[in-house]
């Protein structure tokens, strides 16, 4: 192959796919079969990491940056003027296959602009993981992007190939997908998620009563859903993502801050600062509806639209419901011990079995590495030195944000200069 | 009052475990166990060799087994890997304890040592995951992928497996130059190797000795790097956070053209 054309392919493709933030490479399972190349161990890896501070676990790139929609959030968009390029079906393997060889990569992630139609695009898709998993024996990581609007049967063998497939909602809400990608149906992306969930589903059945079906998806399917390009609140952002998880047994939702690439009057203005405080709160937010017992009413509602962005949603939860506290970390249930701000998953494990063997204290709870500077207020223990509750929640909340150093802190410091 | 024994061994894991039979047979209480190599200059202190053998070794390590998890086995081992000062100390109380425990359904996490075990095997867990991340392979014109690192800790023994089923087809090498021992897997088992001259192994005559096309993907993987970052989130502090610049000698694509 040409490197010099390579070179440049590159470049530009890697820098149209940049934008979806999906990295993951866990999950998927495979084993290494016949001596081939490559294994998945199901638990993720990442290679290396940009001065954005991402990690780079996989290849990801547009197989073309030719496209025949008109999103006003996507820097493909064909209004664009920008320069466009295609790799070849074989160009794409031998990249990912030498990258892999080398360490530098768990896999591929392919993405695409549309060209002439969506199945048509779809099978070029199809074509590179299967040219991988059959000509290569390829065991490593595949994510396929699937095209909004391509057939059932090539979403099918799709699912075949790739260990994970995604659709990009992209606009969290209908209204907002109308005004900024007009010629998409929301039905479109609907439809794929709908196939994939579905497969799935008939595949874990079969499996039971014929051991040799085929795999489908094994790490699932995921979305990503752009934050900060429409008006839409907290509330609904985190509301359409629970609707994910649960009506397509989602394997993770991902939240993209928009950077603003385009101008264009429907979009925040270029130079407006990328929402990346707002984008961890979601995070937080989606690892307490995940991991942690919440459900999404308890931190979003009709009275709390949008989440603190000072204070993590954990913290904003118990400062609201501090009747419910302080519990007895001796003596709490479980699933208690982990609404407790400053107490994470990995501690609430290391509590619940070592309070069996003595009854704990400060000291031992300090030792096992809960944050105790939050934990504190919520929590009594083995001692008869701890927090007298009888501060309202907003001059907790103060305490609090005082002993706390938090890497946002800059952001507040003329908001707690008003208080003081 | 007793003196101190001070117990010197090979730095191995079965060496280690000999001191731990040691122990128990001769009923030391006070003891050191230590690695020749360090200062033993103690006043008012017995001072033994112990030799290495391997059917104690292993007599100590199947009564261990028999006592712990899986789990509880694999964070020993790496907390023995860490090779920090005084962990052989740590472990011998450990393994005490261990001994004398009924139960091995739950963990006592507020008892010191198993606190300290378990903070160790992840500090060595974590640099394990490096090593899996951060091995960047030349290809060399002999067809042998090589990388050279140099952990934190004395993780090769616990990424053979990872690299071995990964890479089951092509041959490799992993050297470690600041243990000056490398594994390398010939398409058929990966054997401990130590090379008498290492200036094979330096970064210039790596280089020099490059397949063909080595450098043109290794300028492709440049270009994709610089490429997918968004310049517009830069984040300096979680990027040397993520990526601590100790590791950036060895990775390609921080050694760029």
């Amino acid at each position: 192959m040409s490197f010099d054309r390579i070179k440049e392919k590159l470049s530009i493709l890697a820098d149209a796919a940049k934008y979806d933030v999906s990295c993951a490479s866990s999950g998927g399972k495979r084993a290494n079969h016949n001596k081939g190349l490559g294994t998945n161990t199901g638990m993720g890896i990442c290679h290396s990491y940009t001065e954005d501070g991402r990690c780079v676990s996989l290849l990801k790139i547009l197989l073309t940056n030719h496209c025949i929609y008109d999103c006003a959030y996507c820097i493909t968009r064909k209004s664009n003027d920008i320069k466009r390029a295609a790799f070849k079906i074989q160009e794409v393997v031998d990249l990912t296959i030498n990258f892999y060889r080398r360490n530098y990569i768990e896999g591929l992630f392919l993405s695409s602009g549309i060209f002439k139609n969506a199945d048509y695009t779809m099978e070029r898709l199809v074509s590179v993981a299967k040219k991988l998993r059959l000509e290569e024996n390829f065991n490593g990581y595949i994510h396929l992007k699937s095209i909004p609007g391509a057939s059932d049967e090539l979403m099918r063998e799709a699912g075949l190939y790739a260990d994970r497939l995604s659709v990009n909602i992209e606009i969290p809400t209908v209204s907002g997908l109308k005004l900024l990608a007009p010629d998409k149906k929301h039905e479109d992306f609907i439809k794929p998620m709908k196939k994939v969930k579905d497969e799935i589903i008939q595949y874990k059945a079969e499996k039971k009563i014929i051991k040799s079906t085929p795999r489908f998806a094994p790490a699932g399917q995921s979305t990503q859903m752009i934050i900060g390009a429409t008006g839409e609140s907290d509330r609904d952002i985190m509301y359409s993502a629970s609707y994910y998880y649960k009506e397509f047994n989602m394997k993770r939702v991902y939240y993209s801050g928009y950077v603003p690439v385009l101008a264009d009057d429907r979009l925040p203005s270029l130079g407006t600062e990328v929402p990346i405080l707002r984008e961890n709160r979601l995070y937080q937010t989606d690892w307490l509806l995940r991991f942690y017992g919440f459900s999404v009413h308890e931190i979003l509602n009709e009275s709390n639209k949008y989440l603190e962005l000072d204070i993590d949603p954990k913290l904003s939860w118990a400062l609201r419901n501090l009747d419910l506290f302080p519990i007895d970390i001796n003596k709490a249930d479980k699933r208690m011990i982990a609404r407790v701000p400053g107490i994470g998953l990995k501690s609430v494990h290391k509590i619940v079995q070592a309070r069996t063997f003595r009854k704990l204290d400060w000291s031992h709870l300090k030792a096992i590495g809960i944050a105790l500077n939050r934990a504190q207020y919520f929590i009594i223990c083995n001692s008869k030195d701890f927090y007298k509750k009888d501060h309202s929640e907003t001059i907790l909340k103060r305490l609090i944000l005082k002993t706390s150093n938090s890497k946002y802190k800059k952001h507040f410091n003329q908001q707690l200069s008003l208080f003081s | 009052m007793n003196p101190q024994t001070i117990l010197l061994y090979d730095g191995t894991f079965d060496g280690f475990l000999t001191c731990v039979f040691t122990v128990y047979d001769q009923n030391i209480s006070d003891v050191v166990i230590q690695h020749y190599h360090l200062d033993h200059n103690q006043l008012f202190s017995v001072i033994e060799d112990v030799i290495t053998q391997k059917h104690l070794a292993h007599r100590v390590w199947k009564g261990f087994k028999e006592k712990t998890t899986k789990n509880e086995q694999n964070d020993f081992f790496k907390a023995f890997l860490s090779e920090i000062k005084g962990v052989e100390n740590t472990l011998l109380s450990y393994m005490r304890s261990i001994f004398n425990r009924k139960s091995i359904k739950t963990i006592d996490f507020s008892n010191k040592d198993i606190l300290k075990i378990s903070q160790v095997a992840r500090m060595v867990a974590r640099e394990k995951h490096r090593m899996e991340a951060f091995v960047r392979f030349q290809l060399t014109k002999d067809e042998i992928y090589v990388a050279t690192v140099a952990p934190d800790f004395n993780v090769l023994p616990l990424i053979i497996k990872h690299f071995r089923d990964r890479y089951a087809d092509q041959k490799w090498l992993i050297f470690d130059t600041s243990r000056n021992y490398g594994i390398f897997y010939n398409l058929k088992t990966v054997e401990m190797i130590r090379f008498e001259d290492k200036k094979g192994l330096d970064p210039k005559c790596i280089s020099k000795n490059h397949n063909l096309q080595e450098s043109n993907f290794q300028e492709l993987w440049n270009v994709y790097y610089k490429n997918v970052n968004i310049s517009s989130r830069n984040n300096k502090k979680l990027h040397e956070q993520h990526l601590p610049k100790r590791y950036w000698k060895y990775l390609t694509e921080k050694n760029g053209m």
